[in-house]
C-alpha cells in the first residue's frame, strides 16, 4: 500500500505491507534508526514519537495508519547533525542516560509533556515518563534532566512552546 | 465488511489489539480501522446520559470538562488507564470491546450501569454494562458487530463523590487489584446512596450491591459495608498475585475509596 508519511516536517512516499508498523517504516524505509525497537508490544516506550503533538507508540501504529499525521522522531529535535537541543542536552548534563536505549523515546516523551505544561512537578515527569522503561539509570537522573530542561525553556527569551515549536521546524 | 467476514476486526486506538497481533495472539482476515470515523468520536451530553463515542480517545475524554462535571467517577479513573502515550491512541470503547478484566474503564461502566451500544447491520443492539462483561475478554459484543458508543448516566442530584483506587507492578499498569466508588450524600451528610465496584481481581469487573442508605459512612461503618458487599467476591490467582492477595487487596481498596468518595461528597467538590 502506498502512504504519504510526513515526518520531521518532510513528507515521503513509501510503499509498504499493510501489517507493517510505524516503527519499522520509520527504520527501514526512511532510515530514521533514532526511534528504537524495544519491546515491540507497546511496553518498553523505546519507539516513542510525537504524533500530531501527543507522545505515541510507534509499534502500536501501523504505517499505513499514519497518512496524512505530523509524525515527529529524534532526528527532527534540531536541524543539524551533532547539535543538540534543549532536553538533550539537559540529559547529558544531568547524566540522564547510560546505555542509549530508552533515551530518544524518554526525551520525547518529554518533549511531548513540555508542549502542554510548561512548568511540570516531579510527579507531571514521573507521570509522562512512566509509560518508559530504563534499566540503567533508576530514572532519578532522568527526571532531573526533564526539570533542567524545564527550567531552561523557562528562562529563555521566548515563550516555551514557541522554543519548542521552532526547535522542530514548527514554526 | 465486518458482517461478511467472520475474521475481521475492528481496530481502534490499537493499544490492545496491536500488542496481540504482534505477539501472534490474534491473527484477524482483516482488520477494519474507524480511527478516522468522526461519527464515532466525540462526547454528547444529553438528558439520558452522556454518550461518549466509540472512538474517542481517552486523552480527549481526560480533558473533557464534559466527563470531569457529569462523569467525575470517570474523569477519575482514567489517569490510571495506561500511560499518556497509550492515552493519545486509545479509545474509551477500545477498552470496553476489548473486555480485559483488569480495565478501569469497563470498571467504570459496570459500576455506573452504562449502556453499551453496537451497530449490527442496520439495528442498533444494546446492552447494560453489567451484563457486556461475561469473561476475561469475553463479552456479549456481536459478531460483525461494531461498537459505536457507550451512555454513562449523568451525574445524580446531591452531593456526589467518587473514589478510585487501584495497585500495580507500575505506575498505571494493569492493576492486580482497582476498586470504585460512587456516594451521593443529602445535606446533612446523611448516605442517599452507594456503589462499590471491584476490578482486576476476578474474570470480569463486578458491581456490588449495598444498602448503605441512611447511614453517616464512618470509618467503622465503611468497613461493615465493604465486608458485606464483597462476601461473594471470587478472585483469581495468576503469576502476579495469589487469588487471597486479590482478596485483601480488593477489600482495602474498597475501603479507601469508599472513603475517598465519602469526604469528596462532604467537601462538596466534584
Amino acid at each position: 500500500m502506498k502512504v504519504e508519511l510526513k515526518v520531521n516536517g518532510r513528507a515521503s512516499e513509501v510503499d509498504v505491507e499493510p501489517r507493517k508498523s510505524l516503527l519499522d517504516c520509520l527504520r527501514d524505509d526512511l532510515d530514521l534508526k533514532a526511534t528504537h525497537a524495544g519491546c515491540e508490544h507497546g511496553v518498553c516506550g523505546a519507539c516513542t514519537v510525537i504524533i500530531d503533538g501527543q507522545a505515541v507508540r510507534s509499534c502500536l501504529v501501523l504505517a499505513v495508519q499514519g497518512d496524512g499525521l505530523d509524525i515527529r522522531t529524534a532526528e527532527g529535535l534540531t536541524d543539524c547533525a551533532g547539535e543538540l537541543d534543549i532536553v538533550q542536552d539537559a540529559f547529558c548534563d544531568t547524566h540522564g542516560l547510560q546505555c542509549g536505549y530508552c533515551t530518544s523515546g524518554m526525551i520525547l516523551a518529554a518533549h511531548a509533556l513540555l508542549l502542554e505544561n510548561q512548568a511540570p512537578t516531579q510527579d507531571d515527569i514521573r507521570d509522562a515518563i512512566s509509560g518508559n522503561i530504563c534499566r540503567c539509570t533508576g530514572y532519578g537522573q532522568i527526571i532531573e534532566a526533564v526539570e533542567l530542561a524545564a527550567d531552561r525553556l523557562r528562562q529563555r527569551n521566548a515563550r516555551p512552546d514557541e522554543a519548542l515549536s521552532a526547535e522542530r521546524g514548527m514554526a | 465488511m465486518l458482517a461478511h467476514d467472520p475474521e475481521a476486526r475492528v481496530l481502534a486506538g490499537g493499544q490492545t489489539l496491536m500488542p496481540m497481533l504482534a505477539m501472534r495472539l490474534s491473527r484477524p482476515s482483516m482488520l477494519v480501522d474507524i480511527t478516522r470515523l468522526d461519527e464515532l468520536r466525540g462526547i454528547d451530553v444529553a438528558s439520558d446520559g452522556v454518550a461518549v463515542g466509540a472512538a474517542t480517545v481517552q486523552a480527549h475524554a481526560l480533558r473533557s470538562s464534559d466527563i470531569a462535571s457529569e462523569v467525575p467517577l470517570l474523569a477519575k479513573a482514567l489517569p490510571n488507564v495506561g500511560h499518556p502515550p497509550t492515552r493519545a491512541r486509545g479509545t474509551i470503547g477500545g477498552s470496553i470491546a476489548h473486555g480485559d478484566p483488569s480495565a478501569e474503564i469497563a470498571l467504570v461502566a459496570a459500576l455506573l450501569q452504562a449502556e453499551i451500544v453496537f451497530r449490527e447491520g442496520d439495528n442498533d443492539v444494546s446492552f447494560k454494562a453489567e451484563e457486556f462483561f461475561i469473561g476475561p475478554m469475553v463479552t456479549m459484543a456481536p459478531m460483525g458487530g461494531c461498537l459505536t458508543r457507550v451512555v454513562f448516566p449523568k451525574r445524580p442530584e446531591g452531593r456526589v463523590g467518587t473514589g478510585f483506587q487501584e495497585v500495580a507492578s507500575r505506575r498505571s499498569d494493569y492493576a492486580f487489584a482497582s476498586a470504585a466508588a460512587q456516594v451521593v450524600l443529602d445535606d446533612d451528610g446523611e448516605c442517599l446512596s452507594l456503589c462499590i465496584g471491584v476490578g482486576s481481581v476476578g474474570d470480569f469487573p463486578v458491581r456490588c450491591d449495598v444498602d448503605a442508605a441512611g447511614s453517616r459512612l464512618t470509618d467503622d461503618e465503611v468497613r461493615g459495608i465493604v465486608e458485606d458487599a464483597l462476601t461473594d467476591l471470587e478472585t483469581v490467582e495468576d503469576l502476579h498475585a495469589t487469588a487471597a492477595y486479590r482478596r485483601r487487596a480488593a477489600a482495602e481498596l474498597a475501603r479507601r475509596v469508599v472513603r475517598e468518595a465519602r469526604d469528596e461528597a462532604l467537601e462538596g467538590s466534584k
